[in-house]
């Protein structure tokens, strides 16, 4: 699953776009010293092969919901850790742009959890030690599977994580990760049947494909873990970092924001939905996170007064800039459009 | 979407990025730099926060007026991605009851305030990230892109995926038409089939690589990076732009203009 | 004028997985000529073509090109000379614009911008394409495809032009204009097609190729219009010869 620009803050995601860019110069690097020329057209072709295939439904057997490709582990296999992560990449940024897929600056989580942990985790440490060298359908097949439901775990444990620590969804960590994981589960294992059903079938139409191609990397070879672990700790020092300073980030007096009323009731209206959730989760306990919010989370205070004025101010900005956008479509419509 | 809605409006983004307006002709750097400091602005704004995101909207606006970017194709993708977005949003107004305003004797939860600043986050930040590829060809993005600093492996082979893109999403259309026209109902739609059209698909597009790769190398190309022609020079107006873009964003992220407009208003009316 | 010659002597190709696909061919192009290779799927007309810029080197026999044997050292200078135009232009033309991918070959030659531009220009005036410089190849039609993918070549300058297939992807209109543009061209033309009236339209000699070899070697006229000859190479008589008496 995508990660969305909404519900994402600033530090979180600068911090995942730092840790992208920092991948695919990595990657990058690692390309140029031992660049085989074909590699940026096959790269860039077979990335759009994915982006392609993406597009392409089939039934889910069982459940009668349609799947799609992903692609990470599939460019891994074919392309090796590097080329693979980097045309994975791209075909995220090609997605977030054209298809507004979650969002620009969401990209940069999106290419780090669809794209390093297959390529860099999960290709080498997983797949590789599995299928070894010239494998069979079998070990592909096993491969494929537990290395794409470790990646999907680790993308879709991330997702969770990152919408956690930027504090814009009230989602509690609890209940999306009982959602996201056992989805993804589901997910993973599909991505790697049809991966190992496409490998299986190159491997056996045109086997030199698919041998020569990933013969540039040595099993986990030259992704360092060394490497990994730094890039981990990193992230984990600027999430740190960030998540301080977004906390003692104070909004001065001066904006428009809400207070919580200290002890308000519920809600009369949206009683029914609320109290049969609370009984649900007290009777089952399966959301062990949950609670209803009824006290103030510590956001700065503001009088009444300004309510008001923020709606008065809404309404004539939108219409200030509607009318704007009217006004210059009508002059260029009248001038011919020119420039 | 259906592959024929994804590869029409894929197209039809694309067509608009070759248009020929004020906005087409500005550097792409400097697009690609405010798109990013705008989304920064936007995200950056508390949970809480939804009048002062507004003003925002000009740029976007502006954008799409001056470069001809019809604004129904931009509200109709808009709405096509929203479901993810209200769905995950959807569980704040339902876990966030604290009543938080009062308005006309309406009481408006604190979840549902968080709710209305994530769509309106999310509408600024797809309409800006639309709108960046809408007035710049995608080459022209990563060639930006390339000129920042972004690794020339990862923008060559970006554009290579574009200029490709097109015609492997014809070439997939056609083997998922043919296995359509044989298909009746749901038999041929499950992983076997697809897993042999993508196999297909895939030895036909590793041919073409070669092919590729060969036609490059019949016209003089050896080894190391793809010839380039001649750059785009950063001219006055490009300069202007940025300035006053940049100044807007910081003016709306900085000042709350809503509020101060509304109270200005209402004194007026008040007294 | 030895630098136009292209000579094949005893040469033959075997593909990795075995197949055979030249025996022993063995034919002389002098400067200038226009010369057809004509002959049924598989005779082997892009296998021979690809040997002409060393896209493909013989397993066996000689190929020389000017002053050159080709070999996989000298073949890099072979592409200055030869410019080939391959059957499909979607692979020739990888470029993000039209005027990038005309001006890639001569940014290969090393020659400055303002060169380049020139060639490039002359290059897409020659096929009427100047005004489509800053279009995606996406947005172009087959017909300028074609077009532009010949003009990419031309900036080259090649001595000898080489073209696989030309017409197959063009309606009649662009069809017509690329036979009056290659009848228009000075260079040794070297064209495989199986569009029989446009080889006896636009080359003087004609090559028929069957199952690897050469088969019949000699002025257009006489061997297209050769029904017997035809038929045994599994070909037929150009539509335009079919109602002669």
């Amino acid at each position: 699953m995508h990660m969305a620009d909404a519900l994402l803050s600033p530090s979180v995601g600068a911090t995942f776009w730092a840790a992208s860019l920092g991948a695919i110069g990595f990657a990058s690097r690692r390309l140029r010293e031992r660049l085989d020329e074909r590699l940026v057209p096959l790269m860039g072709v077979l990335a759009a092969f994915v982006f392609a295939s993406q597009m392409i439904n089939f039934t889910i057997p069982g459940t009668g919901s349609s799947g799609h490709l992903g692609g990470g582990l599939l460019l891994a296999v074919v392309l090796g850790p590097y080329a693979g992560f980097i045309a994975m990449a791209s075909v995220l940024s090609v997605q977030a742009l054209f298809f507004a897929d979650g969002g620009l600056l969401a990209l940069g989580c999106n290419i780090w959890n669809l794209g390093a942990y297959s390529c860099f985790i999960a290709y080498p440490l997983i797949y590789r030690p599995i299928a070894g060298r010239a494998p069979g359908k079998r070990r592909i097949f096993v491969a494929s599977i537990v290395s794409a439901v470790a990646a999907l775990q680790m993308g879709a444990f991330s997702v969770v994580l990152e919408t956690l620590f930027s504090g814009r969804s009230e989602l509690p960590f609890g209940t999306f990760l009982m959602f996201m994981q056992p989805v993804h589960l589901a997910i993973g294992i599909v991505e790697g049947i049809v991966t190992a059903g496409v490998v299986g079938y190159v491997s056996h139409a045109r086997p030199e494909i698919i041998d020569g191609a990933s013969g540039q990397s040595a099993p986990g070879a030259g992704v360092s873990v060394r490497n990994l672990i730094a890039v981990f700790l990193l992230l984990a020092a600027v999430t740190g970092g960030g998540l301080s300073w977004f906390a003692s980030e104070n909004p001065d007096g001066l904006e428009w924001s809400i207070e919580r009323v200290y002890g308000r009731p519920d809600l009369p209206e949206q009683q029914g939905a609320a109290s049969a959730l609370k009984n649900i989760q007290e009777k089952t306990a399966l959301l062990p996170d949950y609670g209803f919010r009824e006290t103030p989370g510590g956001q700065a205070s503001v009088e009444a007064g300004r309510t008001l004025s923020g709606i008065a101010g809404a309404a004539i900005v939108l219409g200030l800039v509607l009318a704007l956008g009217l006004g210059i479509r009508a002059l260029r419509d009248r001038g011919g459009r020119r420039a | 979407m259906s592959f024929d809605n994804a590869y029409f409006s894929v197209g039809f983004l694309d067509r608009l990025s070759y248009q020929d307006t004020f906005v087409h002709r500005l550097d792409a750097r400097a697009k690609v730099i405010i798109t990013a400091a705008f989304l920064l602005a936007v995200i950056s704004f508390p949970k809480y926060e939804v009048s002062a995101i507004l003003p925002f909207s000009l740029l976007p606006v502006l954008l799409m007026t001056l470069g001809d970017i019809p604004a129904g194709f931009v509200l109709r993708k808009i709405l096509l991605v929203s479901p993810f977005a209200i769905l995950v949003g959807i569980f704040n107004p339902v876990l966030d009851r604290a009543a938080a305003l009062e308005v006309l004797g309406l009481t408006i939860s604190a979840g549902w305030v968080s709710f209305f600043s994530i769509m309106v986050k999310f509408t600024l930040s797809i309409s800006a990230a639309l709108l960046l590829v809408a007035t710049t060809s995608f080459p022209g993005i990563c060639n930006a892109l390339q000129r920042l600093g972004v690794p020339g492996i990862f923008t060559t082979q970006l554009v290579f995926l574009y200029r490709y893109m097109f015609v492997l999403m014809e070439e997939a259309m056609r083997i998922v038409r043919a296995r359509d026209m044989r298909s009746f109902g749901q038999r041929g739609r499950g992983v076997r089939v697809f897993v042999r059209l993508v196999g297909m698909l895939f030895i036909r597009t590793m041919s073409r690589a070669e092919r590729i790769y060969n036609a490059m190398l019949s016209r003089g190309f050896v080894r190391g990076d793809i010839p380039q022609l001649g750059q785009h020079r950063f001219a006055l107006i490009d300069l202007v732009f940025m300035i006053v873009a940049l100044g807007l964003l910081v003016l709306f992220r900085m000042v709350p203009v809503t509020g101060l407009i509304g109270q200005y208003v209402r004194g007026v009316f008040a007294g | 004028m030895s630098h136009h010659i292209v000579e094949f002597r005893n040469v033959s190709y075997r593909y990795p997985d075995g197949t055979e696909a030249l025996r022993d061919i063995s034919f002389r192009v002098t400067h200038g000529e226009s010369v057809g290779i004509v002959g049924a799927n598989g005779a082997g007309k892009s296998t021979l073509l690809m040997h002409m810029n060393g896209s493909l080197l013989q397993s066996s026999g000689t190929v020389v090109i000017g002053d050159l044997r080709l070999d996989r050292r000298t073949r890099q200078e072979i592409r200055k000379k030869v410019g080939v135009v391959f059957q499909n232009p979607d692979d020739q033309l990888f470029m993000p614009t039209v005027l990038e991918d005309v001006a890639f070959g001569p940014l290969n030659l090393g020659l400055d911008t303002e060169d380049v531009m020139q060639r490039a220009q002359e290059a897409l005036d020659t096929v009427g394409c100047w005004h489509l410089r800053d279009k995606p190849p996406h947005h172009l039609s087959g017909g300028q495809k074609s077009a532009v993918a010949i003009a990419s070549v031309m900036a080259m300058h090649p001595d000898i032009l080489v073209m696989d297939e030309p017409a197959s992807n063009l309606d009649p209109k662009s069809r017509r204009s690329l036979i009056n543009m290659l009848k228009g061209f000075r260079h040794s033309r070297i064209i495989a097609s199986h569009d029989l009236d446009l080889v006896l339209d636009v080359c003087q000699r004609c090559i028929v190729v069957r199952d690897g070899s050469v088969a019949a070697d000699g002025p257009s006229e006489a061997i297209l219009s050769d029904k017997a000859l035809m038929e045994e190479n599994n070909l037929e008589l150009p539509l335009s010869l079919m109602n002669r008496p």
